[in-house]
């Protein structure tokens, strides 16, 4: 056994909350280590999860913008086709230079790397296994569970790495399915969907709500639907998968609506993407004592620290928006306070994106919320239809919605449908985390014709002045 | 050379006040004589001035803090207002510990910048952002922070006056004054017509003057009695004497001195009216400050002319006179407005002739003086009707500590005086 390490903070998971969280820790001074079981760093995120799905995603696009929009602008394209496999190789290159990234960063801020899978012997201490059966002790003051989540399967059909698959196979099928069904019309089910179905996929979404991305506003949301069902996508909704057999490559599916009748599928691939846990398995932290919740996550106090003195909990493992700029707060303000400073995460402007297009992004709370806690509120819409730069783009389909305080006119929700939503919200997050107003926004220069545009425009209908509409 | 900013003498029984806001950061520029800090104390909110324009170099106490009569509170360094790397504030004592998860906000080291919306209301209501509390982060307004503002709208007050407003009888509705509304310049209605209600916010001193209102209510079980005076006597004294007076001292013989001097006599025999209630114990004072209440354009101020048993009416008068001139004009200064043992009022210059005059905490009685009317009285050994010049008197009492029996005699007593002025030469 190799000699034990002393270190101020192991953090166990190198996603996104463990890497920054290491980074930060280590620029604050504390002798920092992580522990990652896979070959590469960066956890789900960068190997799995945003990375890889944004790179296909924009893949997917350009191929879409080809073969649907370039003869708008004139450009004639005729045999346009696709090569999967350098699709697949780029969206690896991209991944590969930013795990190695991460790696870079290690060195460079002096966090030593530890390879293999972590178990807890006391608070203090983990045992770390290698691959190839070597084993480390390390001692730390502090140890933090970063080991974040995995897909949830569904138990009448599991997980089969072929035909019943979860979001990181369908990032590499090796051929565009014929027909994929989606179970789950949250944001992951949307947007590997939306890249099959560029790339040529039947795609079918069943989904249990009566909507998709459930939790977003109704406004929005049914926005989105009516775009992708334009873009080809079939709705489900209401509706579950109550059986799928496979047989020959192929999967039979059955159906239920709310209603109880029943219909039949069949696909070549199903992706399973209802939702995603909290990831313990090994680590022997429920034998340390750490407590669990209902949902197995990592029950933790306001100051990220478990019910074991010197043992913490970040990210997607505890309760929280499973989102990696969640995850990436909470690893930095975790850091900061095990240095003596105060960190804090401001979990009220936390922004939330679908990455489909139009792509949806949204802070704050959504207009059924705010009916929902009795907070009188103010209303600002505004269409991408009357944004100059999204015409020009040839990218106006839409909208923005605002939601002030009736009475202070602070700002409460910003969601937006649209092109570039994702990078729009950045604004409305910093807004709000001033605690600026609608007036604000609205008395703000922006730049024209641009696309944030529409945030003015929204703010100034909140009081029914727009100038654009 | 710093210049201290220290707490003042705030009146007699007035040992300690609380830091209640400092209008400004650390670091910010000052001018001479401009409000920095509200304390509190007991009986009032007073506002303290800058003595020297300069910056506020350095703030001692925080908001919240109790502070002693004479404490340096704050520092002022005289000359140009530092603004690029000003001195961190005191002010939040939070600061960071080992593995303390304390949630620390940005201390405002200078003032932040005004956003849009705080820009245009600011410019649009004439408002001055050190005096509006900040909640957005790192001490900004937000433009919720105005509005809020707006609806308990300050007007600019009176040059170190403080807000110690006594309430009195009540007066007839053209008495009442309002403070003069700044207001931005509206448009008038479309059609030109007169909008049928207007809304004005109430200035500080108005809403003052209803909290401690409100206050002594609901503290006090404050009753009135009615007595009356025939001011014959009186009215002869001046009469006669008057011309002689003024040669003399250079005032005029009033009535307030000859009531101020009766009610001495009066609250001697019962001391219950000149007490004060501290918590489970009776406070009886040896010494009569009597505050005589007087009308201004911002409401009613009461000045407090001190030992009114060790002057003469002359003294009275002289007093009376400057201080009401200074009330009037806004120079009055904080402690002449406490600290009194009881108080007149008179109503009667308004034309009023009954009322019941609400007591001026925390003091146990107060006297209503009213118009001089002539009416037919019955008088003399043959019960002949008479013009007599009659004037209603009101003597509101605190129950709790003053009997019914002793508020009438009491008010019966200073009836006497005024009414045979020899009897407080004689001391009968």
């Amino acid at each position: 056994m190799a000699e034990g390490q002393q270190f101020d903070v192991v953090i166990i998971g190198s996603g996104p909350g463990g890497y920054v969280g290491a980074i930060r820790a280590a620029q604050l001074g504390l002798r920092t280590a992580c522990v990652e079981k896979t070959s590469t760093l960066g956890g789900t995120c960068l190997n799995i999860g945003c990375i890889p799905s944004k790179a296909l995603l924009d893949s997917s696009e350009w191929f879409a913008q080809a073969r649907e929009k370039f003869s708008h602008h004139g450009i004639v394209c005729d045999g346009v086709r696709l090569d999967l496999p350098v699709m697949m190789r780029r969206k690896d290159t991209v991944v590969k230079g930013l795990t190695q990234g991460i790696d870079g960063l290690f060195k460079k801020n002096k966090v030593t790397r530890l390879r293999g899978h972590a178990r807890f012997r006391d608070p203090h201490t983990i045992e770390i296994s290698a691959a190839d059966g070597a084993k480390q002790i390390v001692q730390s003051r502090a140890m933090v569970i970063a080991t974040g989540s995995e897909p949830i399967p569904l138990p009448a059909f599991p997980f089969d790495g072929e035909q019943i698959v979860s979001s990181t196979e369908a990032l590499s099928f090796a051929e565009v399915p014929k027909h994929l069904v989606v179970i789950g019309g949250g944001a992951i089910g949307l947007e590997l969907g939306s890249v099959w179905l560029r790339l040529g996929a039947k795609v079918t979404v069943v989904e249990l709500m009566p909507r998709i991305i459930p939790g977003t506003d109704a406004q929005i949301a049914s926005t989105l639907q009516r775009s992708l069902t334009k873009q080809g996508f079939t709705f489900m909704l209401g509706a579950r998968v109550t059986q799928a057999t496979t047989h020959n490559g192929e999967v039979a599916l059955t159906v239920e609506t709310e209603k109880k009748q029943q219909s039949e599928l069949r696909a070549d691939r199903v992706l399973v993407a209802v939702g995603r846990k909290a990831y313990t398995v090994g680590l022997g932290a429920a034998e340390l004592g750490v407590a669990f919740d209902e949902r197995g996550r990592v029950v933790v106090d306001e100051h990220y620290q478990t019910k074991v003195a010197g043992v913490y909990a970040i990210g997607d493992v505890i309760a929280g928006p499973m989102l990696a700029h969640k995850a990436e707060e909470e690893g930095v303000a975790l850091a900061e306070r095990l240095a003596g400073q105060a960190g804090h995460v401001n979990y009220a402007v936390i922004p939330n994106v679908v990455y489909t297009w139009p792509e949806v992004a949204t802070v704050g709370l959504s207009e059924e919320a705010a009916k929902a806690a009795e907070i009188p509120h103010k209303v600002g819409t505004f269409s991408f239809l009357a944004n100059g730069r999204a015409r020009c783009m040839d990218e106006a389909e839409g909208l923005v919605k605002v939601i002030a305080d009736a009475k202070s006119d602070r700002l409460l929700g910003v969601h937006i449908v649209g092109p570039r939503a994702s990078d729009i919200i950045a604004e409305a997050v910093m807004a709000m985390e001033f605690g600026a107003s609608a007036e604000d926004m609205a008395r703000t220069v922006h730049a024209h014709p641009t696309l944030p545009e529409v945030l003015r425009e929204a703010a100034l209908n909140v009081d029914r002045r727009s100038r654009q509409s | 050379m710093a210049v201290d900013i220290t707490i003042p003498a705030l009146g007699e029984s007035i040992t300690e006040a609380t830091i209640l806001r400092w209008l400004k950061t650390a670091g910010e520029a000052v001018e001479r004589d401009e409000i920095v800090v509200e304390i509190e104390t007991d009986k009032a909110t007073m506002e303290l001035a800058a003595p020297e324009a300069g910056v506020l170099s350095e703030i001692l106490k925080g908001e919240g803090e109790k502070v002693q009569i004479g404490e340096i509170i704050g520092r002022i360094a005289p000359g140009m207002a530092n603004t690029v790397r000003p001195a961190p504030t005191q002010i939040l004592t939070n600061g960071p510990t080992a593995n303390a998860a304390s949630r620390v906000t940005q201390p405002a080291e200078a003032p932040a910048p005004l956003s849009p919306a705080v820009r245009r209301l600011v410019e649009e209501h004439a408002l001055n952002p050190a005096e509006m509390t900040a909640t957005g982060r790192g001490g900004r307004l937000t433009k919720g922070d105005v509005l809020e503002h707006l609806e308990t709208k300050e007007k600019p007050a009176p040059v170190s006056s403080p807000v110690d407003v006594r309430p009195s009888t009540a007066l007839p509705a053209d008495a009442r004054s309002a403070p003069p509304p700044a207001q931005p310049i509206k448009l008038p209605a479309s059609d030109g017509a007169e909008p049928r209600e207007r809304r004005e916010p109430m200035s500080r001193i108005r809403r003052r003057i209803a909290e401690r209102l409100k206050q002594v209510q609901n503290t006090a079980a404050i009753l009135t009695t009615f007595n009356e005076v025939d001011m014959s006597a009186a009215l002869a004294l001046r009469a006669k004497y008057n011309d002689a007076f003024k040669e003399r001292y250079g005032v005029s013989l009033g009535f307030m001195s000859i009531f101020a001097k009766a009610s001495v006599e009066a609250l001697r025999a019962f001391p219950a009216l000149n007490a004060e209630i501290r918590g489970e114990d009776i406070i009886y004072k040896n010494y009569y400050d009597l505050g005589i209440a007087v009308g201004t354009e911002q409401g009613l101020l009461v000045p407090v002319i001190r030992e009114v048993e060790k002057k003469s009416l002359a003294q009275i008068e002289a007093e009376l006179a400057e201080l009401s001139q200074r009330a009037r004009t806004g120079k009055i200064k904080v402690e002449e407005l406490t600290g009194g043992t009881f108080t007149i009022s008179n109503g009667g210059v308004y034309g009023s002739l009954m009322s019941t005059p609400i007591l001026n905490p925390p003091q146990s009685g107060i006297l209503g003086m009213h118009k001089i009317e002539k009416r037919p009285v019955v008088a003399g050994p043959n019960d002949e009707i008479v013009v007599r010049p009659m004037m209603y008197v009101a003597l509101s009492y605190d129950h709790r500590i003053v009997d019914g029996r002793e508020a009438v005699l009491c008010l019966r007593r200073i009836k006497e005086c005024v009414e045979d002025p020899a009897r407080m030469l004689l001391g009968l």
